[in-house]
């Protein structure tokens, strides 16, 4: 496995452990809570960093063991790579487009902040998530 | 559903024949050693580029290295 999708597994592996984090600290609230008085600011902030800095050691510790099997490994992306990312980039802009289209409609019907903000959010995270798992596919099954 | 290309190569062969390995050919043609598996394995098409680079490194022509199936014209068409 190479340097770049290795970062890419990074990704998609912190991403979907901080998903998960945050919804089991939010969810739990939905049932008891209005949701107007839920606390999701501080879980949604504190989960996206802590998804940064676990892509980061995740990647950062596999690159040290990787570079132990294989000192002359390259730390570059190539034409391959740069395609690959590309596409991972298309599939991934699709969610991105309807979490942003999600919010703008739930502003329209004035809902609450919490629906506005966890519509941008999801977008986020499956355009991330996605577009991570279609270039994991193509750098396993080849390009389309 | 990823189709796998359908452009095949004997690199793999032409390589071991000139008795060169994956990580020297990888570096000459500026590309990582993964990046030159695919193409072997038939998973990735290399640029128009990149297929000049082998054939020259190889010392042979670009025909020689890439195969089309003849039929692939008429259903790339269809």
């Amino acid at each position: 496995m190479g340097y770049v999708e290795r970062n890419t597994w990074s990704q998609v592996i912190a991403s979907a452990a901080g998903t998960v984090v945050y919804l089991a600290l939010v969810l739990p609230q939905l049932w008891s809570t209005p949701v107007g008085q839920i606390a999701w600011q501080w879980p949604m902030v504190w989960t996206i960093l802590g998804a940064i800095v676990v892509s980061i050691v995740i990647s950062i510790l596999w690159g040290i063991g990787a570079g132990m099997r294989d000192p002359d490994e390259e730390h570059r992306a190539d034409q391959r790579d740069r395609e690959i990312e590309h596409l991972g980039d298309r599939v991934g802009q699709a969610f991105l487009v309807i979490g942003g289209l999600a919010a703008l409609t739930l502003a329209m019907v004035q809902a609450e902040w919490f629906w506005i903000g966890n519509a941008v959010f999801f977008g986020f995270f499956l355009s991330a998530f996605v577009g991570g798992i279609a270039r994991i596919v193509v750098y396993r099954r080849g390009m389309p | 559903m990823v189709k796998p290309t359908r452009i095949t190569n004997t690199i793999r062969a032409t390589r071991e024949t000139a008795g060169m390995t994956q990580a020297e050919v990888a570096r000459r043609i500026g590309v990582t050693r993964q990046t030159l598996i695919a193409i072997e394995q038939g998973k990735y098409s290399p640029s128009l580029e990149l297929a000049f680079q082998l054939s020259r490194l190889f010392g042979v022509a670009i025909d020689d290295l890439f195969h089309y199936p003849a039929d692939a014209d008429a259903s790339a068409g269809a």
